[in-house]
């Protein structure tokens, strides 16, 4: 469905993204993801066909963007990180202009609408304006508007970034669905649980190139350990070096201590053995957010 | 065959909008001219007739209303090619949106060029229903004023067009239309014949696209046409729209995919 190597876009000097190589399979969920300015969005307009590729290849569909823009649009569905709905219409309207886009004839667009508008939970909202519409549910409009034309694959920048906990679980939901119908779908997020509800193989990006890939399962086992375990200390840390050893890798906040380990359990154990009394003792499972935060560091970008 | 179709289906989204409003802007269309021809036409006209030297040798009135026409056709235009062009770009994002399907940016500029002409040809055609009420028509040549309207009308929001998919501000339209359209409006013939300006501001008054179009109507409505000056104002309005659209393509292409 996409097939990209040594893929480049740039802005003057700014190197947005630098060389990276992509394959994305029919039938697949796909992530990017990475911290904010690490090229995700304009990886994904060049996908979109509304930004031109400034070097290396890129195929969508089989098709080159530079040349087949319209065609390959026709058959993607984008929910772009910034709504573009339009507030003075209303949510019918709103997903029938977009069809008419796509040169679908109001005939066959009224039942579709309907269809996509109960898919998204807009029913009874049909008839509204979409300016005092929630946060969520214009969310869940865009999507259903990005649905218009059947897509055979949809892009997703950051679906529900801006969004509360519930209208988030609603719109992943929805997104879960469509998955199971066989929809292919690229996913750009900085969260991590969204990524691993989500995609069944993701890349994370840095600074412009890809730093790993895999599965959420596969990028924990390899970045991470199976477990970790977090301690807090009432006023200073730990003395250096009185950890050493303890886990397969220590990482030092400002506020505790990380610990990551295959057995979470035996480390703690081993933790109060040496007789570092610790404030509070968590152990958990690794998440993708370690991965994430091991492979792009902890430093604020922007 | 997709050059005609997609910039009609961008279009339908414009139409789609104005339905909420139409009947308010085609109030606005017929009360405004009503307003000012029986302000400067029928009130201000009266004692202007009274010195027996009115411009043209032709009742105040008459002289007027073609002006205001034609100065009507650039504000409507200047002014639908100015926010809302903005706002698609930046605010509500409806371009990005037509993009983002077949539709090119090239699609999204014509679309909407083709809505603010529509605009133009609405308010126009209203203005002339009402000054031929008030009398003031002397010719069907004054039927053709309508697409002159529209012509005066591209050479305004075609430019305007690709200054605002250029500014990233929208304090730049106060700007433009405080210190071009207004003064234009004021002093290109709409309501004295240009030559009362002195010598210097005259050269400048016939640069204006709006003179042309105010030439250009005034001889419609008045049935005196020049067959040569007539082509000559055209081409020159022509020429702003044409240098205008290549301008505003080239903008929304930069704007539009970065």
């Amino acid at each position: 469905m996409i097939h990209a190597r040594d893929l480049v876009k740039r802005f003057g000097e700014l190197v947005a993204v630098d060389g990276i190589d992509l394959d994305v399979r029919r039938g697949e969920a796909f992530g990017f993801l990475g911290p904010n300015g690490a090229g995700k969005s304009s990886t994904m307009r060049m996908i979109g066909c509304v930004s031109p590729v400034s070097g290396g290849m890129l195929r969508i569909l089989g098709l080159d963007p530079a040349t087949d823009g319209p065609a390959i649009r026709a058959r993607l569905g984008v929910v772009p990180q910034q709504d573009t709905l339009d507030f003075e219409l209303t949510v019918r309207e709103n997903v029938l202009i977009y069809g008419r886009y796509f040169g679908l004839s109001r005939r066959e667009l009224r039942p579709r609408i309907e269809e996509l508008l109960d898919f998204v939970q807009l029913t009874e909202r049909a008839g509204d304006k979409v300016e005092p519409l929630s946060g969520g549910m214009k969310r869940r409009l865009t999507i259903a508007r990005s649905l218009v034309n059947d897509p055979d694959l949809l892009l997703l920048d950051e679906p529900t970034t801006g969004l509360d906990p519930q209208a988030r679980h609603v719109v992943w939901d929805r997104l879960f669905r469509l998955k199971q119908r066989g929809k292919t779908f690229v996913v750009t997020t900085h969260y991590m649980d969204e990524a691993e509800q989500l995609c069944d193989r993701l890349v994370v990006m840095d600074r412009g190139k890809i730093v790993a890939e895999g599965s959420p399962w596969e990028l924990i086992q390899r970045y991470s350990t199976r477990e970790v375990v977090e301690l807090r200390f009432e006023g200073e840390g730990p003395q250096n070096g009185k950890l050493d050893g303890v886990a397969e890798r220590v990482e030092e906040l400002p506020d505790r201590v990380l610990l990551y380990t295959a057995d979470g359990d035996a480390t703690a154990a081993a933790v109060g053995t040496r007789g570092l009394p610790a404030h509070s003792t968590l152990v958990r499972r690794s998440t993708l957010e370690d991965v994430f935060l091991h492979l792009t560091g902890r430093t604020l970008v922007d | 065959m997709d050059g005609v179709l997609q910039p009609l289906r961008a279009y339908e989204h414009w139409l789609a909008q104005y339905k909420r409003v139409w009947r308010g802007t085609v109030g606005t269309s017929l009360i405004n001219p009503i307003l000012y021809l029986t302000a400067l036409g029928v009130g201000l006209g009266t004692i202007v007739d009274r010195t027996q030297n009115t411009p043209g040798g032709v009742p105040y009135l008459d002289f007027v209303a073609p002006g205001l026409l034609a100065a009507a056709a650039m504000q409507t235009a200047a002014t639908e090619s100015s926010w809302p062009v903005m706002a698609a770009i930046k605010w509500s994002r409806v371009y990005h949106g037509m993009i983002a399907t077949p539709l090119t940016e090239r699609d999204a500029f014509v679309g909407h060029q083709l809505f603010v002409v529509t605009r133009v040809l609405v308010s126009a055609a209203a203005y002339l229903v009402v000054i031929a009420a008030f009398g003031a028509v002397s010719s069907w040549t004054a039927l053709l004023v309508v697409p002159v309207a529209v012509l005066i009308g591209t050479a305004f929001s075609m430019p305007m067009a690709a200054i605002s998919a250029s500014v990233e501000r929208d304090n730049s339209f106060v700007t433009i239309f405080r210190f071009l359209i207004v003064p234009m409006f004021l002093f290109s013939g709409t309501f004295f014949p240009v030559s009362q300006l002195p010598y210097a501001l005259e050269l400048v008054a016939y640069a204006t696209p709006l003179w042309h179009g105010v030439e250009l109507c005034r001889m419609l409505t008045l049935g005196e046409v020049d067959a040569a000056a007539a082509l000559g104002h055209v081409a020159y309005l022509a020429a702003w729209a044409t240098v205008g659209f290549e301008l505003a393509r080239r903008a929304y292409r930069k704007r539009l995919l970065g």
